[in-house]
């Protein structure tokens, strides 16, 4: 009798708790709980880590000396002098973004000479943004749809480009067994690749193995890539970041737009001028005239429109006013030497330190490789092992961002990589 | 030879040759077929009104805020806002995908109130958006892929963009009755009749306040009415909140209809733009938020949307995210944008007043009543598609083609202009 009264007041209190708060077809009831970003994911474990060693080699994003963000000089005063210019507001940008500022960036990218009549551009939300619009332009126009990214490439993009509808294939790029490019194996994948077909190429320091290929090494895949009339769709997110030098970083999308492949271009500024929130970015198209020029541009405003509308002006204005701004922009190219430079001191160091820690083996791929990243060779339970017992903070495949080492923790990080690889192999066999 | 006098490099002759002939042979491109797209019809307006070099013109398209002068403006606590953060030397690290939590967190208790139970309890999911536009796309992607909805309603008329914005995200998009445009004036009973016809569980798009374009909203009555038969449907209710604080000048007022909404126990979704109340367009600064029944649930909501937006853009932009942030967690700049809000929504009022008195004067024969029963931004004039034509060709006048004004636009300056080009071509 009690256990029926304590029953049925449960049940009638539910009931009222129920109707209050869910109708019976609650669709949240059904959504499933989505897998965390792994990048990302990592970034937030080390948040949260207490231990005082800590080190996040993971997210690519710049430290300085003292492992703190660093903001470039040149973007301060381009603030400074946003903040003080009257005629500065917070207008909607146009579809396709600050017109000033697309211009500067197109021209950083291709060259000064380049004819701007013939390129199709639009501001976008950095370099994922101009992948996704990319993709979702390919996705609708573009005959064949499959597109051929490197393996191993940046995680993200495998996402967004399924999410545009494109059937995603991996070529051979990088060897595991001799850490570096597998050229042979990346000709033969292109070969393979139906006629037509989307290639998707890294511009300069490739993410995440920062392997590229000789200049002779891009004659070759260009020679290919035109035979095998594929669209190519080059992502740019360390240009200036590379080499120090922002010139010659654009050295394979100018070759190939001179041997005459209407490519198209993701540009990102998050790393190059340190504006990684302010999603800075561009997308553009190499086309034949201008009136095609015209059409690919109305088709793209017609993809941004219904994502986001137009994008956010803050970061387009920094970068706008550097650029046109001979002082700042000479300011600036020093600035992204001095990083890029920064960068390469560390893998010198880490290889002089694991050699210190009693490592013998050869590490000279971490020299060699270009940009923010080394993919390191280490495999996953090594890896694991180093955040597990030593709080460093990478991504399972072995990369780690460069940018997170400094003088104070170079030899932590050496010895502690020395004690989980000591004894195994850093490459596997074929 | 031809070919050789062409190059220019001092590459071997032979494999100039080479590019050159390919060169010639690649002229062939991929996107030569495609055709013109049309341009927006809001936003190709202001690119027309750029264009025209009309001292007489006037650009009423754009819902943008014009002080009187016909300037763009900046609030001054926005101003005074970026001062504080140039001040405080941040940085321009990446945020996480959800956003600036802290903005999130503001943002939402600006919609919601403070002191809403669905804080307490935990269960609002919420995440930073490309202002209004990037919320509606991120929500419905979601209702799409993970939610599986096939279709949304969103009510007749409504902003041109929101159409597009679900097709693209996947959904077919079907319409409500709502505007009666021959009585200028709801048609309210239809509306209930077409929900009580909509198949359960199926989600609708609510304007919050200042329904974009009539600018007439559903009256409190109207509104309880619209959550009850939501909630005997099983309807999701899914609000447009774009004009919070800028439709009355009163920033709770204008969120009563979602307020009463979450009190009514259901679970519903909001986007919130921060474009026009705080004079921040082009920052792109919004919120999309989804009340679940419980904690858990909103985790795992939560969760969704980031694998939405990480493939779409990452993670949004930090700027005028945090000069929101700035100005509603300090309380004396929280009532300085209260204030200056109410301001924009006065003189927008005002013209209001003044358009339908110039439109009114001398002539009996056509109502203008409309123009001030109207709240918002923008005037739904009742102009056909002739005479907005004639409006912009002949008065360089720019509007939208379904006569919808932007009292924004609308100055002490231009108001007689206005009013008679409007005579001119009613005529």
């Amino acid at each position: 009798m009690k256990f029926n009264l304590i029953s049925l007041f449960l049940l009638v209190s539910s009931a009222r708790s129920f109707s209050m708060t869910a109708p019976s077809k609650n669709y949240l009831a059904e959504i499933p709980m989505g897998a965390p970003d792994a990048i990302l994911g990592i970034a937030e474990n080390f948040k949260k880590c207490t231990d005082p060693h800590k080190v996040n080699v993971c997210v690519g994003a710049y430290r300085d000396e003292n492992g703190k963000p660093w903001i470039l000089p040149s973007v301060r005063e381009a603030e400074k002098m946003l903040m003080d210019d009257p005629s500065e507001n917070k207008e909607y940008a146009s579809i396709s973004g600050d017109a000033v500022f697309v211009e500067q960036a197109i021209k950083f990218a291709y060259g000064q000479q380049v004819d701007l009549d013939k390129i199709a551009a639009v501001q976008t939300l950095s370099g994922t943004g101009a992948c996704r619009i990319g993709g979702e332009f390919l996705g609708k126009f573009y005959p064949v749809k499959k597109i051929y990214i490197p393996d191993p490439t940046w995680g993200n993009h495998i996402s967004i480009f399924e999410n545009c509808g494109l059937e995603v294939v991996r070529y051979r790029y990088y060897s595991r067994a001799t850490n570096g490019l597998d050229l042979k194996g990346m000709v033969e994948d292109i070969k393979a690749a139906p006629d037509g077909s989307i290639v998707l190429l890294h511009a300069c320091a490739h993410n995440p193995t920062g392997c590229d290929p000789s200049h002779e090494q891009w004659k070759v895949i260009s020679d290919l890539i035109k035979e095998k009339n594929l669209q190519v769709f080059f992502d740019s997110a360390y240009q200036g970041f590379a080499s120090g030098d922002a010139e010659a970083d654009g050295f394979a999308l100018r070759y190939f737009v001179s041997e005459g492949h209407n490519v198209m271009l993701a540009q990102s500024f998050a790393k190059n001028f340190g504006l990684y929130g302010e999603r800075c970015g561009t997308l553009s198209f190499v086309t034949q005239s201008a009136d095609e020029k015209e059409r690919v541009l109305s088709q793209v405003k017609r993809i941004i429109r219904p994502m986001y509308s137009s994008p956010p002006v803050h970061g387009s204005s920094i970068v706008r006013k550097v650029l046109t701004n001979d002082k700042l922009t000479k300011q600036y190219y020093e600035e992204c030497a001095f990083m890029a430079n920064r960068i390469a001191s560390m893998r010198n160091l880490l290889v002089e330190e694991l050699k210190k820690a009693g490592s013998t083996h050869d590490w000279s791929h971490i020299t060699s490789q270009i940009g923010m990243f080394a993919y390191t060779g280490m495999n996953s339970d090594m890896c694991d092992k180093l955040t597990l017992e030593y709080s460093i903070f990478l991504t399972r495949d072995g990369r780690i961002s460069l940018a997170g080492l400094n003088e104070k923790n170079v030899a932590y990080v050496a010895k502690a990589i020395h004690s989980v690889t000591d004894g195994k192999s850093i490459t596997t066999t074929e | 030879m031809i070919l050789g006098h062409l190059c220019r490099r001092s590459v071997a002759s032979a494999h100039c040759k080479k590019s050159s002939i390919l060169n010639s042979v690649k002229s062939f491109s991929h996107w030569s077929q495609y055709e013109m797209g049309p341009p927006d019809p809001i936003v190709g307006l202001n690119e027309a009104f750029a264009a025209d070099d009309s001292p007489l013109k006037v650009n009423v398209g754009v819902g943008a805020y014009r002080s009187d002068d016909g300037l763009p403006s900046v609030l001054p606590c926005v101003r005074q806002a970026e001062k504080l953060i140039m001040g405080q030397n941040l940085n321009h690290e990446y945020l996480g995908i959800v956003g600036d939590t802290q903005f999130v967190d503001l943002a939402l208790k600006f919609a919601y109130g403070k002191d809403s139970r669905i804080f307490a309890d935990n269960r609002v999911a919420g995440v930073q958006t490309l202002s209004g536009t990037g919320g509606l796309r991120v929500f419905g992607e979601l209702l799409a892929s993970k939610g599986g909805h096939k279709h949304i309603y969103v009510p007749n008329p409504t902003w041109g963009n929101h159409i597009p914005i679900f097709k693209n995200a996947g959904l077919e998009v079907r319409k409500y009755r709502y505007y009666d445009s021959a009585r200028s004036d709801l048609e309210f009973e239809n509306t209930i009749k077409d929900m009580e016809d909509m198949p359960e569980g199926s989600v609708v798009l609510l304007h919050a306040c200042a329904h974009n374009p009539t600018g007439m909203d559903p009256s409190p009555e109207q509104w309880a009415q619209i959550s009850k038969v939501m909630k005997e449907k099983k309807l999701l209710p899914f609000f447009d909140c774009a004009y919070q604080g800028f439709a009355s000048g009163n920033a709770p007022q204008d969120a009563h209809a979602i307020r009463m909404f979450v009190e009514d126990g259901h679970l519903l979704a909001t986007v919130q733009s921060f474009s026009k109340n705080f004079g921040l367009y082009g920052q792109r600064v919004g919120a999309l938020s989804v009340v679940a029944a419980n904690e858990a649930e909103a985790k795992k909501v939560l969760s969704q949307m980031k694998m939405t937006i990480r493939p779409m853009y990452s993670n949004p932009p930090k700027y005028g995210a945090q000069i929101v942030k700035t100005i509603l967690s300090d309380e004396r700049l929280t009532n300085d944008f209260i204030d200056q809000c109410k301001d924009m929504a006065d003189r927008i009022n005002a013209m209001r007043f003044s358009l339908r008195s110039a439109l009114e004067e001398g002539q009996q024969d056509r109502s203008w009543e409309h123009v001030t029963k109207q709240i918002g931004m923008f005037a739904y004039s009742g102009l056909t598609k002739e005479e907005v034509t004639l409006l912009r060709e002949k008065h360089h006048i720019y509007c939208t083609l379904d006569g919808r004004i932007s009292m924004a636009g609308v100055t002490s300056g231009n108001v007689d202009y206005m009013a008679n080009s409007i005579k001119d071509v009613i005529s």
